[in-house]
């Protein structure tokens, strides 16, 4: 699995799918993402029936009960548009995960082409729409998280970095263990959440030893992960998502 | 499910133990330091990679034929060749050559198998001792622990350590936590028991099916002294190392070192086609080779959890695995801990025994991508998830369905619900996000360590309704 080799050319509509947890708790992001989208000439539907990608439900073994929300989300982007993910995870799942879900299903051909048609946001912006940035923004310091799913499974972890250092303001810090895991893992910071905190302290304490001002993440999970142990110690360090890191960087106040 | 409990109750008093942490942190950093180094062309380790998935899965396709032929060939060089279905059928053949030489004393090379069918212990319990001759082996032996990692078995074990556990078992030797001392220390004491020991046994890297010949992957010397200096050699293996052909071990044996230690190839490569011919000085009179399948063949008979087999145990999915990183080998329960030891062992021994071990993975995907035989671990770990909870009993998996909780069942039926009902989702959403302030500050053990996350006043739904984003 990794980056594809051929892109489309630029379309003139997309489908975002928002993700669930940018839907509750970090909806600023998924708004970023829209407006980078939509500043770049493409006209942006946001389908309201969308839900959750069925990812929890996959990794916990409940197949059937993931099946049926993925299908959901299935029948919410009907044209053979581009679907837009801000989130490594949840495009991971829809497009890695969605042909091994509906194998030997009557679904599967469905899947396959759905899954064909997902891109992450980063990957989206820098491979196809080709954006170009210009950084309003004061000098900063910022430390990068890749998620593993964006890293192993999209990869595009090269894409978060190159979108980044377009900011001529914004010194991207090098970090110990950046390819190492925060400890989220969806359903795994519940089942196993000693493990969980142990590894999300080592990965707060190499990203405050960076001196970073704040923290960059394509994924809301890591991001609630970590950004959550971060403020538990009291720590400056804030995170935001990469979409809403560069939407706030290139836009006018006023526009 | 008794064994969840207990996996938890390991896997804390390892991460609550300083010393077990930072030995782990030092020693896994400094392998996955030295397996970058010993790869610096990546397109090159990605063709050996493919190269090498492709001759294990070959073998494994045609694993009956292949075992089939090996035993052939054995047989026409010399080798005598025994079949286990299970541990203690292995048990009783090793025992049974040992009473044919009416020996007592058993020295061993490095072998997994062995710790699988609890070799020592069932060799002991007969009168018959053994004496681990890696040096790993040999601490572990002397402190009575069982390996905490497959290639580096004391690896939890610190220089400190080790040497204050030498200066217990061997007061007349001066106390030394020097490396090289302590090492020749060891070497000495069991320079001796080689020439003493009537039987040597030893694990198998590799068994080749063409020629009958056994591979053996080492670097202390001890695997070759095991293997030629008693009369009598017993090697043990699983029934899924054998490879079709000769011309197979070249690539295995190029990514097989420098995935498991960065090395290009290590100190000794041995094989063994047959036991010591007239003409030859050195070399057993007799050598046994033990296939076991304990499990092996039901694994085999899934299309997809066949992968697990392709194995060839160089350790470098734990070494990357940010969970045995912080839990180490002992947390796991199993022979083989780490992110490989997660997916075998509840095949092997049932999910009702091992069924918190594919849990125990936060899917990151370092395992998979490192894995030089391309196991797909995470998709694996993924499917035995399944497997845990499937309610048809019609897999393959011992113990499929035993980790199903009506209670978990239920919540995710419901999850499913909700999220395939796109207007009770929103609804539940603007429910939430109004009420939002009456939320609880604390969320168990998320909480612990973390502020709890904060629902948002409009939901995404809300705001691209609002910017107008929803429609064509």
């Amino acid at each position: 699995m990794s980056l594809r080799k051929t892109y489309p050319k630029k379309p003139e509509q997309v489908y975002f799918f928002g993700t669930c947890l940018v839907d509750m708790l970090y909806p600023e992001a998924g708004l970023a993402g829209m407006q980078l989208l939509r500043r770049e000439g493409v006209n942006v539907i946001y389908p309201q029936n969308q839900t959750c990608c069925g990812q929890p439900a996959w990794n916990s073994g409940y197949r059937d009960e993931a099946r049926r929300v993925a299908l959901t989300q299935m029948a919410c982007f009907p044209q053979a548009y581009p679907i837009v993910v801000p989130s490594g995870s949840c495009a991971g799942m829809m497009r890695h995960h969605y042909p091994a879900l509906f194998h030997g299903t009557p679904q599967h051909d469905a899947a396959l082409a759905f899954s064909d048609r997902v891109f992450e946001l980063t990957e989206f912006l820098s491979r196809v729409l080709k954006i170009t940035l210009s950084d309003l923004g004061e000098p900063v310091k910022v430390a990068l998280h890749v998620s593993c799913s964006a890293r192993r499974e999209m990869g595009v972890a090269g894409e978060h970095q190159a979108l980044l250092e377009q900011l001529k303001n914004v010194e991207l810090v090098a970090q110990g263990r950046s390819e190492e895991c925060c400890g989220f893992g969806g359903t795994f910071a519940v089942k196993h959440p000693e493990i969980s905190a142990a590894m999300v302290e080592e990965k707060a304490t190499e990203l405050v030893a960076t001196g970073a001002d704040s923290l960059v993440s394509g994924d809301c999970g890591c991001l609630m992960n970590i950004t959550g142990h971060l403020e538990h110690r009291n720590e400056k360090l804030r995170g935001s998502h990469i979409a809403s890191f560069l939407w706030e960087r290139t836009h006018a106040a006023d526009s | 499910m008794q064994q969840t409990v207990e996996f938890h109750d390991r896997a804390d008093r390892a991460l609550h133990n300083p010393q077990i942490r930072s030995n782990f942190r030092y020693a896994m950093d400094g392998l996955m330091y030295k397996r970058k180094l010993s790869f610096p062309d990546l397109d090159e380790l990605n063709r050996l990679r493919l190269r090498s998935a492709e001759i294990r899965a070959n073998a494994l396709v045609n694993l009956p034929e292949l075992l089939e032929q090996l035993e052939r060939r054995c047989n026409e060089n010399g080798i005598q060749v025994h079949w286990a279905e299970s541990v203690e059928e292995a048990n009783a053949i090793v025992l049974g050559i040992m009473n044919r030489h009416n020996a007592k004393l058993l020295i061993k090379g490095k072998s997994m198998v062995s710790e699988e069918m609890e070799l020592n212990r069932y060799l002991e319990q007969h009168g018959i001792e053994c004496l681990e001759s890696d040096l790993g082996e040999y601490i572990l032996q002397l402190a009575g622990e069982p390996p905490s990692h497959i290639v580096a078995p004391a690896i939890h074990k610190s220089r400190q350590q080790i040497a204050q556990l030498f200066k217990e078992k061997f007061p007349e030797i001066p106390y030394t936590d020097d490396v090289d001392t302590l090492t020749r220390n060891a070497r000495q004491i069991l320079r001796r028991k080689f020439y003493d020991a009537p039987v040597g046994l030893s694990g198998v890297n590799f068994a080749v099916a063409e020629t009958g010949t056994i591979c053996l992957v080492e670097n202390e010397g001890n695997g070759r002294m095991c293997t030629t200096v008693p009369p009598v050699h017993i090697a043990v293996t699983g029934i899924e190392k054998v490879v079709e052909k000769l011309s197979d071990i070249p690539p295995l044996l190029s990514i097989l070192p420098r995935s498991a230690t960065g090395q290009h190839i290590t100190t000794y490569f041995n094989m063994i086609t047959s036991p010591r011919k007239p003409d030859e000085k050195d070399g057993p009179d007799e050598v046994h080779l033990v296939l076991l399948d304990n499990g092996r063949s039901r694994i085999y008979r899934d299309e997809e959890l066949i992968a697990t087999l392709r194995c060839i145990r160089c350790g470098a999915c734990m070494n990357h695995c940010p969970v045995y990183t912080r839990i180490g080998g002992h947390a796991y329960g199993t022979t083989i801990p780490g992110p490989i030891g997660s997916i075998l062992e509840p095949q092997k021994a049932g999910l009702d025994r091992h069924g918190d071990l594919p849990t125990a993975s936060t899917l990151c995907g370092a395992c998979g991508e490192v894995c030089p035989v391309r196991i797909p671990i995470p998709e694996l770990l993924n499917r035995l998830r399944f497997e845990r909870v499937r309610q048809d009993h019609t897999g393959v998996t011992i113990g499929q369905g035993s980790q199903r909780n009506p209670w978990e069942a239920r919540i995710w039926k419901g999850w499913s619900w909700m999220h395939a009902n796109p207007a009770i989702y929103r609804l539940s959403i603007r429910i939430a996000t109004g009420l939002r302030r009456l939320l609880p500050k604390r969320l168990g053990a998320w909480t612990r360590v973390r502020s709890a996350p904060r629902l948002a006043a409009k939901s995404l739904h809300t705001l691209a309704r609002e910017k107008g984003f929803d429609h064509e």
